[in-house]
């Protein structure tokens, strides 16, 4: 098995709900509190593990709104793992999932420097490193309804962006997703292999802006019709 | 990169260190005459120490959760860090059997001070490859993914060894020894060239840009919104930046404190100026490695609106 995500960058709206219902979720889950240093105050920061950024894409009249969610992309190849001096770090054979065991880590700081996509932040109190855990304490969780056996993000997700399954197996969601809209992986020159992936937004036709012209040009256009009849 | 000051202090003082006790131990056992002094091999070796002992002790500052430090021994198969702990912890022995026996036996070359002596020359060198090999395994960050951070670290630490080696046989021997005076001049020529190399090679555009980063390879892309209202982890430990003008004030002042004025103060062969040089040098190396850190450029500053790396 391998699971991950696949994020649809043309659904997604970037409500952040995913990220606040990870943080929601995840805080009390296997990895712990999700600690938060000076939540009220004028500079709060605090552990996430999922973060969203918007840009625009290309220039007008076709620019587009992008709104990115990054999380932890399970990594065929994690270096995060392979640089973890006292192996917290670990990735597991059966499903990919890649995980920090908050009883060995030290804090070094190093995996988070191996990681291109910033999926690895310390937290504030504990001192330890904190990532997506793909809800690992969700999705097995037998005495939830199967169809609740998702991570706290996919579950949440308004626009339905997110889409969560195994990218081993051919015929599900996220394999014929991937297929069909021709999905992405985020640099993949650094040969990460990561295994989410993401749908490039559709081409929609360009709205069609009006601009308004001089008076001298609108009176020409009227003179030009006049005369061409 | 932020540069985390507890870093800085230990890869300087530790390349320092490493530096001199390798040149000083090959120096004793091949045979060098100004080196067969027990007095000289005696001071060197416990400054060596100090410098890798407080540098070693330096680095464990700037761990979170130290208290799970032990640990980092476990991974030796695929962790340079790993490697790094347990290369350093192993030095150990052979330069303490070493110093011992200079204490006991004085400057003879015996089979005691050959085995322990190569030794810690040897795991000296392969602990200093191996701390900048945790650098240079980064494939996040191209300013140091490069086979010319190990050479830096080691030509620089061998460096910043020699002139500590030939300021301790002055000052305590009386007398310059031309050797130890020549070694260090071209150990300098050396470090200075190779950082010379290394800034140049770091100044050429590539790698990854937003456009790698965000899968929008063929248009432009801007960053509308970080999606955080005040710094987060990753803005406070990648988003380190640097004004262009301080950057070249910076490296106009490292290159003359580490490189240019231990230069001319070891062509003055006078062993007071010498110690200075050591001093200066190590300060000097101090701003080096202060803008190894402040001049890398990780690839998460790509998706917080860099255009490249």
């Amino acid at each position: 098995m391998k699971l991950g995500l696949v994020v649809d960058l043309d659904t997604c709206v970037g409500c952040h709900g995913c990220a606040t219902a990870c943080k929601q979720w995840n805080t009390s889950g296997t990895i712990g509190p999700l600690s938060d240093k000076d939540p009220y105050g004028k500079d709060p920061n605090g552990a996430w593990l999922n973060r969203i950024r918007t840009y625009e894409v290309d220039d007008h009249p076709n620019s587009k709104t992008v709104n990115m969610p990054l999380s932890c992309m399970h990594c065929d190849n994690a270096a995060c793992v392979t640089v973890c001096p006292t192996g917290a770090s670990y990735k597991r054979e059966e499903d990919g999932i890649v995980l920090v065991d908050q009883d060995k880590c030290m804090g070094c700081n190093l995996c988070s420097w191996a990681c291109p996509y910033g999926a690895r932040e310390l937290d504030p109190h504990q001192g330890t490193m904190k990532k997506c855990t793909l809800c690992v304490d969700r999705i097995y969780d037998e005495r939830l309804p199967e169809d609740e056996r998702k991570p706290a993000c996919v579950m949440t997700c308004p626009t339905k962006s997110r889409v969560f399954g195994d990218f081993d197996d051919p015929n599900s969601e996220v394999s014929q997703l991937v297929r069909d809209r021709a999905g992405k992986q985020l640099m993949p020159e650094l040969g990460y292999e990561p295994v989410n992936t993401y749908l490039p937004p559709r081409n929609k036709p360009v709205v069609e802006t009006y601009e308004p012209k001089s008076i001298k040009a609108t009176v020409k256009g009227w003179v030009n019709k006049v005369i061409a009849r | 990169m932020h540069p985390a000051f507890s870093v800085l202090v230990f890869t300087v003082m530790s390349g320092a260190g490493y530096g001199l006790i390798t040149l000083m131990a090959l120096g004793h056992l091949l045979g060098l005459p100004q080196l067969q002094d027990s007095s000289v091999l005696l001071t060197g070796g416990v400054v060596s120490f100090v410098l890798i002992s407080g540098g070693l002790l330096s680095s464990t500052l700037h761990l979170a959760n130290p208290k799970n430090a032990w640990r980092s021994f476990s991974r030796f198969k695929t962790s340079w860090l790993s490697r790094e702990a347990v290369f350093a912890v192993l030095f150990y022995p052979f330069v303490l059997g070493y110093l011992t026996n200079i204490w006991v036996n004085g400057a003879e070359v015996n089979a005691i001070a050959q085995l322990t002596g190569f030794g810690a020359a040897l795991l000296a060198m392969v602990t200093l490859f191996c701390t900048s090999m945790i650098y240079a395994s980064l494939k996040t960050i191209r300013q140091w993914n490069t086979s010319l951070t190990p050479v830096n670290y080691i030509a620089l630490g061998l460096m910043s060894g020699s002139l500590l080696l030939a300021a301790v046989q002055a000052s305590v021997a009386g007398d310059l020894s031309s050797v130890l005076h020549n070694l260090a001049i071209g150990l300098v020529v050396l470090g200075a060239v190779v950082k010379l190399i290394y800034l140049f090679w770091i100044g050429k555009p590539a790698g990854s840009t937003i456009n790698t980063a965000t899968g929008f390879t063929q248009a432009s892309v801007r960053l509308l919104d970080q999606g955080h209202t005040s710094n987060g982890f990753l803005n406070n430990e990648f988003g380190y930046t640097l004004e262009a003008n301080k950057l070249m004030r910076l490296r106009v002042l490292m290159v003359g404190i580490a490189f240019v004025m231990p230069f001319f103060l070891l062509l003055t062969s006078s062993a007071g100026l010498l110690a200075l040089a050591a001093i200066l040098t190590i300060i000097g190396l101090l701003v080096e490695r202060w803008l190894f850190f402040a001049e890398a450029r990780h690839v998460v500053r790509l998706f917080h609106g860099d255009q490249r790396v």
